[in-house]
């Protein structure tokens, strides 16, 4: 079968595929950090934003950090284990990593289903409609992430296309990156 | 795999065994793993305390240390191309000139010949009901 060609050709030196990565992540740095500028020049701007985020649960958002921070850990073994051409020890990482995903969005949606019945809603105010867009924005990510972390795992295991392990790790560590902001933005300033 | 990923190897010395690479990247790990400890124990002293700066500073001085750590040595960006660092410091860039441009007229809520009265409104409201009833606040201002 013939190789796709983002796998075998290279620009600048970097191969394609790995370009289109990080093109991608620089599309989501404007993306994230337009959004993130926007929340924290309305929060200074709006001292009430403080008692508004003194309502959101800096355990369940701490837990979210643990879990998410041993998931690029173990996205950054996965990649290990790739480069040395151990495709089912990657698989086996990968699907850690996927399990830690999956957490994240368990304590999430127990967050939010919490947040709603308490009638903080998206339209509450201007502080609740940022905090469910980004982290409803970053929840897709971690969806994303997850489900292509299967696919790579599929292939991975039979030692197949293993040079994807690193591609999707750095989208991976990306999406950790944006919570690392998200945590003290939505949690911690009160 | 690719080339490029054989010959960097994991960007701290691709001379070292798989053992002191690993080891390595369980130490960023535990490190990453204290960093967040400080950040969530350090504001809470901040307040109790009454120090806004020890707030800021392990809220999110300590989040910029993380994200470099995670960056740096996860994603490998210490060793990798120059033109990918360059690709996102303009990103970057763009993301601060946004915020210079706009936060002005956001954050300030009036200025030399104009008013943003609704925005005046929403704080005063806001405050208001927080301090009778530490309530949510109720109407939308956006």
């Amino acid at each position: 079968m013939q190789k796709p060609i983002a796998t075998t050709r290279s620009a600048t030196t970097i191969p394609t595929g790995k370009l289109a990565v990080w093109w991608v992540l620089a599309s989501e740095v404007v993306i994230f950090g337009g959004l993130l500028c926007s929340y924290i020049m309305h929060r200074l701007g709006h001292p009430e934003f403080g008692d508004y985020a003194a309502h959101t649960n800096v355990w369940l958002g701490g837990t979210n950090t643990f879990v998410l921070l041993t998931s690029s850990y173990f996205a950054v073994r996965a990649h290990f284990e790739a480069e040395h051409g151990r495709g089912a020890n990657a698989a086996k990482w990968l699907y850690a990593t996927v399990g830690g995903a999956l957490m994240f969005l368990v304590i999430k949606s127990f967050e939010w289903t919490h947040e709603i019945q308490e009638g903080l809603t998206i339209t509450k105010n201007a502080f609740w409609s940022f905090y469910y867009v980004a982290a409803g924005l970053h929840g897709l990510h971690v969806i994303g992430g997850a489900v292509i972390m299967l696919v790579v795992a599929a292939d991975a295991k039979k030692n197949k296309e293993l040079q994807r392990v690193e591609l999707i790790g750095i989208y991976w560590h990306f999406v950790d990156v944006v919570w690392i902001f998200l945590f003290p933005l939505l949690y911690i300033a009160k | 795999m690719s080339a490029q990923t054989k010959e960097h190897g994991h960007g701290h010395g691709s001379h070292g065994s798989e053992a002191e690479h690993l080891r390595f990247y369980t130490k960023i790990y535990v490190t990453l793993m204290v960093l967040f400890l400080v950040s969530v124990a350090g504001p809470v002293v901040g307040d109790l305390v009454g120090s806004k700066a020890l707030v800021l500073f392990t809220a999110f001085g300590i989040a910029v240390v993380k994200a470099y750590l995670v960056c740096a040595h996860f994603m490998h960006l210490n060793i990798e191309k120059r033109y990918i660092t360059y690709l996102l410091t303009t990103a970057v860039v763009f993301m601060f000139l946004f915020y210079a441009g706009v936060s002005p007229d956001v954050m300030e809520h009036h200025g030399r010949n104009w008013k943003n009265i609704a925005a005046q409104g929403e704080v005063k409201r806001a405050l208001k009901e927080h301090s009778e009833h530490g309530g949510h606040g109720e109407h939308s201002e956006h």
